[in-house]
Parts: C-alpha cells; structure tokens; sequence
C-alpha cells in the first residue's frame, strides 16, 4: 500500500479531482447515500481539571455515546537544562474524548472533552485551532485546575464560558465568587449546572453559542469603528 | 467505552475468531486490536497526511467488496467509511492512534479509495446564519 513516487504524481496530475473536492457531491458515480461528504463540521471543546466531569458532559448531549481516541505529541521538555544548550524532545499522548450532534444533514457538531490529567493538550494546535468556542467546566473545590484552561482559551482568542459544576458535596460558591476567583471580565458567562443533565448541559451550551455570537458582532462593530 | 455497532462487532469477531468459543481469555474486545498501533503501517509516521485533520470528513469511493484485496487495516478503514465520518470518528471506532489512522487515510486517498473534505478553516469562520442553525440544533435536542 505504501505509495511508490510514481503513483503520487499520477494521482496529482491525472485525478485532481480525487483529492479535495469542492462539491464532491456533484460529482459523478458516487452513490446519493454518500454525497453529503458536503456537511460542515464544526467543534467545540469541554476543558477543565480532571475528574471535573468534561466527558460526562459531553455525553449528556451526544448522539453517540462518548467516543475515545488518541494523538501523539512532540514537545520541548519542560525542565530543559540551559547549560547544556541541548533542548529535550518529549513525545507524549494525549486523550482525547468526544461526542457528535448531527444539527442537519449539512452541519455537524462536534464536542471534544480534553482529559485533564495531562497538561500536554495545551500544545494541541489542531484541537484549537478553528474552535467555534469552548466551555470550561470548574469544581468549586479545586477551582485551580481550571486556571490553565482560561488562560489558554484567553491567549488564542477562543470564546469560553464556565460551567460551575455542582457536585452533592461541594459547597455551593455564587457564580459571581467564581468569577472573581478565576479573575474573569464581566462580560463571560458564568453558570452552575449539572454535567449529568442533558438541559442543563444544553443550557451552557446555548449560553456559549449565544456568547460567541455577541462576541462576534462586538468585534465586528469595533473594527468598524477603527 | 467504543459502542459503534459496526466495528464493535467487528472487533469482537476478530477476538473471537481467534479461540473456541467457550475458552476464558484475559482480553475481549475493550482491550482494544491486539497488534501494537504502528505495526499496521509499517511503523512509518509519515508527516505527509494531506492536512488531515480532526474534522476532515472522509468517505470511501471504493465498495466493501473491493476493499477485500487490501490489506486488512486498509479494509476496515474502507468499510468503516463506506458513510461520511470525521478522521477522529475513524480513529475511535477503529480503535487506533489518530496518527496511525491519518496514514492510513493519506494512503488511501493517494489510491483513490477515499476521498475528503477539509474542515472549515479559521479563514472562513462561521457566519451569523451558521451560528443560529447551531443554536436552534442545540434547543431541540
């Protein structure tokens, strides 16, 4: 199977058309069950501390039931010796847990947990990168395990919104102490809510959309006006 | 964890397959394929993946039935994708390394078996329409 030069080039030259297709629907001999190759995909991320319940939340809303995959990543190690000069390569990997929402044949949902026992998915461009939003769901007793998660969502300008997870025996912090413990501007949503429960799971859901699309039209509005 | 039908069945019988059905053995099919993940492509990572990415939709063009020449991980792939799925779809029910299943797909899509769709880029973020198709999803779940 591994492919020889010469077939790659044939592949570019001769069929274009095989590889990225911009209708591929359109295109003759595929069979009509397959032709909505043409959906949208789009994701959002479920970060947090480990344990906080980011799958369980995933799964309350998801068509399927969590599904679970694995990638590996190259980095810089941490505790990188300046003397030597030497930089310490560490391939690691990292989890990966997540869900779908089919909205229509023509747009798909995505929603990826990051496992949070590892502080390696921060170097995950690809998991970043093109994410319509995030929800970072918080334990009022180790509020600090969210930290990274903020500060990361801040950094690469993804809009988030913190779901305060209501554990039986945690005692229940106001949405407003939360936000000032996690030093959060006013204007990102902070709500309680169960991650078991698929209404209230949907609820922070529709309070992030709604906030990436007030963030939007701010952004549009200032660059207006500059 | 992986409940997918298909490859769930798929993945037992392969187990299965291997013993006598009353036989007790210290792995089913939660212990996932028994060969180590980069056996199935020859050990090579290539980077050349073809911008695979998490949300890439793939589709196989190529039928079960002529899938059945190919070597046997190439196969499931092909089966598996005989439906648009994203790559991380791919990897979970397969039960491999996104790595791993990102080489199987580059090699297939250079054979002509699979064809694919990019993942919208940041260029072109959702607009206003897209977000409130989004939003009335998400409320009638």
């Amino acid at each position: 199977m591994a492919s020889a030069d010469s077939d790659r080039a044939a592949t570019t030259v001769d069929s274009p058309v095989r590889g990225q297709l911009s209708n591929p629907g359109a295109q003759q001999g595929i069979p009509h069950y397959r032709r909505n190759l043409n959906a949208m995909t789009l994701k959002l991320l479920v970060a947090g501390g480990f344990g906080v319940g980011k799958t369980t939340m995933v799964g309350s809303v998801s068509e399927v039931p969590p599904l679970h995959t694995e990638e590996a990543l190259t980095a810089a190690s941490a505790s990188v010796d300046d003397l030597t000069g030497v930089e310490k390569k560490t391939t690691t990997t990292v989890a990966l847990d997540f869900g779908r929402i089919t909205i229509n044949p023509e747009l798909i949902l995505y929603l990826f947990g990051t496992p949070g026992q590892d502080r390696f998915w921060f170097m995950w461009d690809e998991l970043a990168v093109g994410a319509l939003g995030a929800v970072i769901l918080a334990d009022t007793r180790r509020l600090e395990s969210c930290f990274p998660a903020v500060d990361f969502f801040e950094r690469r300008g993804v809009p988030f919104v913190v779901g305060v997870n209501c554990f039986d025996d945690a005692y229940r912090y106001g949405t407003e102490e939360v936000r000032d413990a996690l030093e959060l501007d006013r204007g990102i949503p902070v709500l309680l809510c169960d991650a078991r429960e698929k209404e209230s799971t949907k609820q922070v859901l529709i309070t992030l959309i709604e906030h990436v699309m007030g963030t939007k039209k701010t952004l549009t509005s200032a660059y207006r006006l500059s | 964890m992986v409940t997918h039908e298909q490859p769930r069945a798929e993945n037992r019988t392969r187990v299965r397959g291997a013993m006598t059905a009353e036989e007790e053995t210290w792995f089913d099919a939660d212990a996932g394929p028994l060969a180590r993940p980069y056996t199935v492509t020859g050990g090579r990572t290539r980077t050349d993946t073809i911008g695979l990415d998490l949300l890439t939709l793939v589709v196989a063009v190529t039928t079960i039935m002529e899938a059945a020449i190919l070597p046997q991980e190439y196969a499931r792939v092909v089966r598996l994708c005989q439906q648009p799925l994203s790559v991380a779809e791919v990897a979970a029910y397969l039960e491999l390394p996104l790595p791993v299943v990102k080489v199987l797909l580059a090699d297939l899509i250079e054979q002509n078996h699979v064809i694919f769709r990019s993942a919208t880029s940041m260029a072109a973020a959702p607009d206003e329409r897209i977000l409130q198709a989004v939003l009335d999803g998400i409320r009638r779940l």
